[in-house]
């Protein structure tokens, strides 16, 4: 009897560890997932929708600056994570003065979208991949500026360190699938109490860091912490785009007609002006 | 002395430009202006070293809105050097009146639809295809049309309904700027018989659409005439004069674009019902014809863009073409077809745009290319270089052309 258990005991026991360092693993593991989750939840998904004007400079290695002026609005369909819809109205530069566009993101499927030009009155589509593509030239990619699936990456933390007075979680996000964006890596500096990133380093190809993204100023808008000055840096180039939110407004009611052709030929007056 | 007091005058409206630039709100009207002041210089590459196109132009944007109202005016000047004009051209004015469920737009307006680049089968609306030729910018292509619009919004289904009564053809490039293969070069004596102006006449024109499973699906009705011009001589055995006139034309069509392996794939048909020549036995009427184009549109890498599109045109009753048409004219295929390439590359920071443009025709042989290299130099100026190359036998649609191969460029200040 007591061989009986014995060896029930000596067979369960590889059982037993492989169960324990699996649950060790995921506890592991499972944070890092989570943190860049509520990450994604607090930068991208506030509120129901979201209304902004959004100043871009973009900077070259020698001080030359180039303006970008617009007015973005934000529909969440589902909860964080899921279906949203964003609309874009441009008002400088000069020749990209009244052009509006338009994107319907889906959660692990390609965007569509579509560009109106008003010259010649035209809504087109346009096929352009998020993850590399720049957003109006700067150094920001669309996907910078719309959020990426947390489940593209495998995240782990690195360290929790205080980063300019805040306890942050450091996490380092390892693309998937390698082939679909420019960088081989990114290190985040996540706050642990707002939950946005602070500060992003991406690593290119080489291994070598080439971009920096920094929040340098969040405010709390409607009770949501909002990255209203944000700074995307190529450190290799030493471009930068310099991003400045202003008369940011969370939950205005902004009804799913506005993201329709309908809009993007006339732009809706009370929200983007 | 002329030339000096446009250029002093070119100077001042430059100057007077950044004033110019507004963007306002008084007592709840909003107001905006904008425009542009802008050279435009095509040298002819072969065949000597005229110029087909020189010109400045100033345009002027107007906008004003109030609750639900707006007008928009776009108005250019111009002092065309080979023509030796100074021109003024109201590109559009129209007024919108915006409700809940449907808009109105009336005046002159440009209107572009269908999904093709370059390739309109469901696109009714005046096209100028001399200003696409001789290098100006692309949104001359359009022309404007006094019409009115209605647009009625549904949630199964959205509308335009587009009213036109006043004729406007197509421009089609000419002598003296083009060189064209013309088989009347003999008659001088030419009519142009556009439509009157009646209820009769009014062309109509409609679209359906909207959001079927991720794609945007059109549908397209048309009544109104060619806007290209079919040509009859008064007298076949020895003819005198020639008649430009439009025949009268009815088309049926849709489209359907959407996201498709991570790049965008159009579709787009239409049947044209020849109403004047329904038998084909008119050889100066185009025979009714069935078109459609297949195109795809995807990023290849960063900031390069690739489009391929590829389109036929088949024609009917094409027996009835062959035996009515006179001898010793050039014949058409039964089935043209036409592809496309465009490819596009953004360097430094989208301020650079390298670009690539080429049609070909597997049916007629012949082909036109658009190499392009745009740079915006600040956010206000923009040049760009091209070129426009034709090429193919003289009596194909790219090949008349051959003898118009330019170069062009253009350098616009925007405010």
């Amino acid at each position: 009897m007591r061989k009986i258990l014995c060896s029930i005991v000596i067979l369960a026991f590889p059982f037993f560890i492989l169960i324990l360092s699996h649950l060790a693993y995921s506890q592991a593991n499972l944070p890092a997932d989570e943190i860049i989750r509520r990450s994604q939840a607090a930068f991208y998904y506030p509120g129901t929708d979201m209304k902004a004007k959004v100043l871009m400079k973009l900077v070259t290695k020698d001080g030359k600056e180039r303006i970008r002026d617009l007015t973005m609005l934000r529909k969440n369909l589902d909860k964080e994570g899921g279906e949203q819809r964003y609309f874009i109205y441009f008002y400088k530069p000069p020749d990209v003065k009244d052009m509006t566009f338009m994107v319907w993101k889906y959660p692990g499927k390609d965007d569509d979208r579509w560009l109106f030009i008003p010259a010649i009155n035209l809504v087109k589509r346009i096929a352009a991949n998020d993850k590399r593509s720049s957003f109006v030239g700067s150094d920001f990619s669309y996907e910078d500026v719309s959020g990426r699936g947390a489940e593209e990456d495998n995240h782990s933390i690195l360290k929790e360190e205080a980063f300019n007075g805040k306890d942050t979680y450091v996490i380092k996000s390892v693309p998937k699938d390698e082939g679909s964006v420019d960088y081989s890596y990114k290190v985040s500096w996540i706050d642990k109490e707002s939950f946005i990133p602070l500060k992003e380093e991406y690593y290119d190809k080489r291994g070598e860091l080439y971009k920096v993204f920094t929040a340098d100023e969040v405010k709390e808008i409607q009770d949501f912490p909002t990255a209203t000055k944000r700074t995307m840096k190529n450190v290799q180039s030493s471009h930068r785009t310099e991003v400045t939110f202003e008369e940011v407004g969370y939950n205005n009611g902004i009804g799913d007609e506005i993201f329709s052709e309908r809009y993007l030929r006339n732009p809706p007056q009370k929200w983007i002006r | 002395m002329d030339t000096l007091i446009k250029a002093v005058g070119l100077l001042f409206l430059f100057l007077s430009s950044s004033v110019l630039a507004l963007d306002v709100s008084l007592h709840g009207v909003d107001i905006s202006l904008g425009g542009f002041l802008q050279g435009n210089y095509t040298p002819r590459i072969v065949d000597g070293n005229d110029f087909i196109l020189a010109e400045e132009r100033f345009q002027l944007k107007l906008e004003a809105s109030y609750s639900g109202v707006s007008i928009f005016t776009k108005t250019d000047v111009f002092y065309d050097a080979v023509g030796n004009e100074v021109g003024f051209d109201i590109r559009e004015a129209y007024l919108d009146y915006f409700s809940k469920l449907w808009d109105v737009r009336v005046g002159r307006q440009i209107i572009t639809w269908g999904v093709g680049d370059l390739i309109f089968i469901n696109d009714f609306f005046p096209k100028d295809f001399a200003a696409f030729f001789e290098g100006r910018p692309l949104e001359y292509l359009k022309k404007g049309v006094d019409a009115f619009k209605f647009d009625l919004y549904l949630n199964i289904i959205s509308m335009e309904f587009i009213l036109i009564p006043f004729f406007e053809r197509d421009t089609l490039p000419s002598p003296p700027r083009f060189i064209i293969f013309d088989p009347f070069s003999q008659i001088k004596d030419r009519e142009i018989e556009e439509p009157e102006t009646n209820l009769e006449n009014t062309q109509l024109a409609l679209r359906l659409y909207r959001n079927i499973l991720g794609f945007d699906a059109s549908l397209y009705i048309y009544k109104g005439f060619f806007l290209i011009p079919a040509v009859e001589p008064d007298n076949l055995a020895s003819p005198t004069k020639l008649i430009l006139f439009f025949p009268r034309l009815a088309v049926y069509g849709a489209s359907l674009q959407g996201s498709v392996f991570s790049g965008v794939l159009s579709l787009e048909g239409a049947y044209y019902d020849s109403l004047d020549d329904r038998n084909g036995d008119d050889p100066a009427v185009t025979n009714s014809q069935t078109k459609f184009l297949v195109g795809f549109q995807r990023e290849l890498w960063r900031d390069f863009t690739a489009e391929f599109q590829y389109s036929g045109e088949y024609m009917y009753e094409y027996g009835e073409y062959l035996q009515t048409l006179p001898p010793g004219f050039p014949k058409q295929d039964r089935f043209r077809q036409l592809m496309t390439l465009r490819l596009t590359q953004f360097l430094r920071y989208q301020t650079l745009r390298l670009s690539f443009f080429a049609f070909f025709s597997p049916s007629g042989k012949d082909y036109m290319l658009i190499p392009e290299v745009r740079y915006n130099i600040t956010d206000h100026l923009w040049a760009a270089l091209g070129a426009n190359i034709f090429g193919g036998k003289e009596t194909t649609f790219f090949g008349q052309l051959d003898k118009n191969d330019n170069v062009y460029i253009v350098l616009r200040y925007e405010f």
